[in-house]
């Protein structure tokens, strides 16, 4: 999960970092009510998920908080590279003098982490590391001894730090792996951290992404999910558990196993190219063992998304068994017309593997005539292509 | 004889008392599996029944490699207790420790790895959430299912669990050595990379299949790694192509970040290390059959 800049800058004050004052607003007389607290020059800034807010006019100065009011209304519902802006974040200018880039990041080729840093700060690090990339420096971190002192000087004399701000940046970066371990998380990224006219060093921005795999002992980052973002079917679907994400397409695509159904996604997409260009509505893994509640859930999720003119069921059951499958399939089906609510799109099912006899048995028997049975994954995929571009 | 799991392996359950480790214990065990035992210090001494089969629980993995000489343990705890049980093992000096468990925070992972390199790397970890390594006809540990394929001599590694499954079933008349599934997290033990090495050392794997997914740069490594090494055919396939940019995709390591990890970039390195992509796992398998015909 992605943090938006605010929600960074509370959690690294929280942890005793050096930033500004600051606060969000969704208003502008909210804007307007922290300007004046904060009192003097503000700033004021889109909160957006998205690099690039800067130069799309999502940051702007403000001289006292009538000029705040102003500039966050300006800003408010601006759209910046697709994202709406729904938060501005206000926040105490400072005199910067210089701008240095620090990070902790999750590095997977070596399986462990690593700090990159470099006194070029306030651009993308990748542009840096692509003109100068002497003035970045990359270094491991072994997961199990972490950041001390004397790592932290490490780093400090790698990415040649000027000596006046040398301890300044050696207490934050201790701090900031404190922060990072503590949060479970797998980049946090300061850019710029500056040197401000009376010699302090402060984080002036925040990027930070947590582990979700780690919720489970961080029962507060629930209260950091932007809910605004969230898609309503994602939202019904992470309540039954089920692992779904919404795309832009037309065929509603239920499998087994992330890496099937990614598959599923392809083959479908494939398919739709030589009919109409349909493409996958959905990404919906009902995972291993899946029972028959489990399937009928899943179902209700995809056909409760008006883009979809046709699914695919893909399983290959390795512990999931597909009479369990068919059953759900089945249940759905009779579920749905019970309450009223008639399902008029059609299924492309495709089962192979774990009591797939039964599963397909079971379908035959039912003789719904929506659910059509396909033997292969290619011919199941282009035959839910084929019926929702007839449908669109 | 395969790699890593031969029909000589001893197999301890970590979680063997669990709804996961039992059902799967039972299905191991069905599958011509050697499982001695199971672990559980609040249940150290007593057995559990499987069909039949009276399986004794330790009180520590070091206790049950002590006693059976178990040489490979399958871990099935919850997410919150995978660490201290991948340390236990590591402790124990067991040669393969199998995580089946999904959903480890990965600090976890990069913590347990990390004390896995500090104690001389006595222990191949296989995971976490992965399906683990099955040698057909041989041995079985994790959850992949038995009855799929026969023995052959199509090695397969993969960070999926249903498309090794997919592929294993479009292969069944030619028959596999072993399959491996290294999992799905961003941090992993076992790699394509050291798979695709045992299965170039092993007489009796003739060709491979290799799987991947979008996210990280895995598979651009392992394609460095099979120009070099490898000489044995090697078919490839990648899941992934029309996944949109900054979504998890399921696995948690399953994201294209910015321009980096997409299925193009790791389809494009393979074929140039001369590893023949399939489109689609249909494709991939009549590839494959054509290398073996």
């Amino acid at each position: 999960m992605d943090l938006f800049e605010y929600q960074g800058r509370d959690l690294f004050e929280r942890h005793g970092l050096p930033v500004l004052g600051g606060g969000v607003a969704e208003t502008p007389q909210e804007a307007r009510s922290i300007a004046e607290r904060l009192g003097g020059k503000v700033v004021v800034k889109a909160q957006v998920k998205v690099g690039g807010r800067g130069k799309a006019g999502g940051v702007k100065l403000a001289d006292g908080a009538d000029e705040a009011q102003a500039r966050a209304t300006d800003i408010l519902g601006m759209d910046i590279k697709g994202h709406t802006v729904h938060k501005v974040m206000l926040a105490e200018t400072a005199d910067i003098k210089e701008e240095y880039y620090f990070s902790y990041l999750l590095d997977r080729a070596n399986r462990t982490f690593l700090c990159i840093a470099s006194v070029a700060g306030g651009m993308e690090i990748e542009t840096v590391a692509e003109e100068d990339p002497d003035r970045v420096a990359k270094i491991a971190i072994d997961a199990s001894k972490g950041v001390d002192e004397a790592k932290a000087r490490e780093i400090v004399t790698a990415a040649q730090f000027p000596a006046e701000v040398a301890d300044h940046v050696v207490d934050i970066a201790v701090k900031l792996w404190q922060a990072f371990v503590a949060e479970d998380a797998t980049l946090v990224e300061v850019n710029p951290l500056a040197k401000v006219g009376d010699g302090r060093v402060l984080c002036l921005d925040a990027k930070i992404t947590l582990d979700e795999n780690a919720s489970f002992r961080h029962p507060d980052h629930e209260a950091l999910v932007d809910q605004s973002a969230v898609d309503p079917l994602e939202q019904a679907a992470k309540a039954k558990n089920l692992n779904y994400v919404k795309l832009d397409g037309e065929v509603g695509i239920i499998g087994n196993g992330a890496g099937l159904v990614m598959s599923t996604l392809d083959v479908v997409a494939y398919a739709g190219e030589k009919h109409g260009n349909v493409k996958p509505a959905n990404f919906l893994d009902i995972g291993g063992g899946a029972s028959a509640q489990v399937m009928a859930n899943g179902l209700e999720i995809v056909l409760g998304d008006p883009a979809v003119k046709s699914v695919f069921v893909n399983v290959f059951g390795g512990i999931t068994a597909c009479d369990e499958v068919a059953n759900g399939i089945v249940q759905a089906l009779a579920l749905l017309g019970e309450r009223g609510e008639s399902v008029t799109k059609p299924l492309v099912v495709r089962l192979d593997g774990n009591n797939a006899e039964a599963g397909r048995a079971i379908l035959d028997g039912a003789n719904n005539p929506l659910v059509e049975r396909v033997d292969t994954m290619d011919g199941a995929a282009d035959r839910a292509a084929e019926l929702a571009a007839a449908g669109k | 004889m395969a790699i890593w799991l031969t029909k000589d392996s001893k197999v301890i359950v970590q979680g063997m008392t669990g709804s996961e480790g039992s059902k799967h214990t039972r299905r191991m065990l069905a599958a011509g599996t050697n499982v001695v035992g199971g672990v559980n210090p609040r249940k150290a001494g007593t057995t559990v029944d499987f069909d039949g089969t009276a399986l004794p629980v330790f009180a520590s993995v070091g206790e049950a490699v002590k006693e059976t000489g178990a040489d490979v343990s399958v871990i099935f705890v919850p997410p919150a207790f995978t660490k201290s049980a991948v340390i236990e093992a590591i402790d124990a000096e067991i040669p393969l420790a199998v995580v089946i468990t999904e959903g480890v925070p990965v600090q976890d992972s990069a913590a347990f790895w990390a004390y896995n390199i500090a104690q001389g790397e006595k222990t191949r970890i296989i995971g976490p959430n992965c399906p683990g390594i099955a040698s057909p006809g041989a041995s079985n540990a994790g959850i992949i299912p038995a009855d799929i394929t026969p023995a052959g001599r199509i090695g397969l590694v993969s960070k999926s669990g249903t498309l090794t499954y997919q592929l294993m079933y479009e292969l069944r008349d030619i028959g596999f050595s072993t399959c491996v599934g290294i999992g799905g997290d961003p941090i992993i033990g076992t790699t394509h990379i050291d798979a695709l090495r045992a299965f170039q050392d092993d007489p009796e794997t003739d060709a491979i299949v290799m799987i991947g997914e979008i996210g990280g740069d895995a598979e651009e490594r392992a394609a460095e790694f099979i120009k070099a090494n490898v000489t044995k055919p090697v078919v490839g396939y990648i899941a992934g192509f029309t996944a949109p940019p900054g979504k998890t995709m399921g696995h948690a390591g399953a994201i294209i970040s910015g321009s980096a990890g997409t299925a193009d970039a790791k389809k494009v390195a393979l074929e140039a290390a001369g590893v023949k992509v399939g489109k689609t796992p249909s494709e991939t398998a009549r590839l494959m059959r054509e290398v073996m015909s």
